[in-house]
């Protein structure tokens, strides 16, 4: 046979695509079910360490989870849950929920325990300097102050914006509150170190040398959670009404 | 088994004939993966892995590859490989997948593979091209452990994660080298070991 002739060649380029297409198919259809579990637990971690719990190696993590988070929700802008299914929020894909407008987002809301106090994680999706962010921050029930914030980054550079994974930078956010006088909702800004914020928002220090990667968790936090303004509102009122403590919770 | 000649075809390229060192093949990922030693093993065993199985594939295949389009099957061998690799690690070992992300999809463009494809397999038969794959990559793996060793004990004062500098030395004034865990400090680092190496063998020196 001549292995130069068209026939040849083109013959064989078609069979050993379609062997190889096969192959790579059969490989990815077996090993999914292994790497969906991989990721749903590596979200899971995320979200466990806003809520400041350590994470257990992967075989009790889902346990865990299932123990810490009591509820997923979807609320709307006005601040109405308007879905409880199981795993409502937990199947949000923010990547995609983020391309739509304001307007149409869903906005997901997990409800946790932690040590009998309830709190709320709320997911975060942005972009830093070289590709995606995303987190997660966890809000107390008096739907004013940050609890904790967990955030990852697909491709920033190492030392610099990819240092917003420590815990160190993390542990910055904790106990900011989004309402610092009181009415209206002023996002947690991130300022260089020493400066404060220009609208009297609460201000945690960047990073330095990460100036664009400190930014965009900046915004990220702006917009993701702005748009749960009447949802925090209500989690203010549900605290103030039933104890009648309205004086202490202005703080 | 091992003639003499399958010997040399094994143990060269671990040191006379490395392909970073001295054919200074794969030097982009020796840049990117090595600042730390985890990522750089796995890096390392994956390019073995993948090394070693597309040269045995294209060393089989050989007398049916038509020559014009050789490159292209080449390329195929190694992308489904390399893919299979990817979705093993995202089965099997998610931590790392995510350090290395897009560097396992760059191992297509090593030019260690297609160079030892073009080079060896092609023309040798299927054993002594497994084990030319094996030492090849047995070769970069150990620069890049090289390199990941001192970027990770410098940078960040950990190996494989656990810190090993005291903290009575950050105490009295140590600082870990923020410049290690840069990129232009692999080249850096990748520069001093080909000193060192040529140093040691006097016969790969270029006579001027």
């Amino acid at each position: 046979m001549n292995k130069n002739s068209n026939i040849y060649q083109i013959v064989y380029a078609a069979v050993m695509v379609v062997l190889v297409g096969a192959v790579l198919a059969f490989i990815y259809m077996a090993l999914k079910p292994q790497q969906d579990e991989n990721i749903a637990n590596d979200k899971r971690r995320q979200i466990l360490s806003a809520l400041h719990v350590a994470s257990p190696d992967d075989a009790s993590i889902k346990a865990t989870f299932e123990q810490c988070i009591v509820q997923d929700m979807l609320i709307d802008t006005l601040g109405n849950v308007v879905d409880t299914t199981l795993n409502v929020a937990f199947d949000v894909e923010m990547k995609k929920n983020m391309k739509e407008a304001r307007e149409s987002r869903v906005l997901p809301v997990f409800k946790a325990l932690k040590d009998g106090e309830t709190k709320y994680v709320i997911p975060v999706y942005g972009a830093g300097l070289w590709g995606p962010i995303w987190g997660y921050v966890a809000v107390n029930a008096d739907g004013k102050t940050i609890y904790g914030a967990n955030f990852s980054h697909e491709s920033e550079t190492p030392g610099l914006g990819a240092r917003i994974t420590e815990p160190e930078f993390q542990a910055r956010f904790d106990g900011k509150t989004f309402y610092p006088e009181g009415e209206d909702f002023h996002s947690v800004e991130v300022v260089k170190v020493g400066q404060k914020s220009l609208t009297g928002a609460d201000a945690v220090d960047a990073i330095s040398g990460a100036t664009i990667t400190s930014r965009g968790v900046g915004s990220m936090i702006a917009e993701c959670i702005t748009p749960y303004d009447a949802f925090l509102k209500k989690l203010q009122q549900l605290v103030a009404t039933p104890l009648d403590e309205g004086e202490n919770n202005e703080e | 088994m091992l003639s003499k000649q399958n010997k040399e075809v094994l143990f060269n390229p671990l040191s006379k004939d490395n392909p970073v060192l001295v054919q200074i093949l794969g030097i982009c990922s020796t840049l990117a993966v090595t600042v730390s030693l985890e990522p750089a093993i796995v890096m390392g065993l994956s390019v073995i892995a993948v090394l070693a199985l597309s040269n045995v594939i294209i060393s089989l295949i050989r007398t049916t590859i038509p020559a014009t389009i050789r490159i292209i099957v080449q390329l195929v061998v190694v992308a489904a490989l390399v893919i299979m690799v990817q979705q093993f690690l995202v089965a099997y070992s998610y931590d790392v997948s995510k350090q290395l992300s897009v560097f396992i999809g760059l191992i297509i463009t090593n030019c260690i593979l297609m160079g030892r494809l073009e080079a060896f397999a092609l023309s040798n038969r299927p054993w002594p091209a497994f084990l030319d794959g094996i030492g090849n990559g047995l070769g970069y793996m150990a620069i890049l452990v090289i390199v990941a060793f001192f970027r990770e004990l410098l940078g960040s004062g950990t190996l494989l994660g656990m810190q090993v500098i005291p903290t009575w030395c950050y105490e009295h004034g140590y600082e870990n080298n923020g410049l290690m865990i840069l990129p232009p400090m692999a080249l850096i680092t990748v520069a001093c070991i080909i000193w060192v190496h040529r140093a040691r063998n006097t016969e790969l020196q270029e006579n001027n």
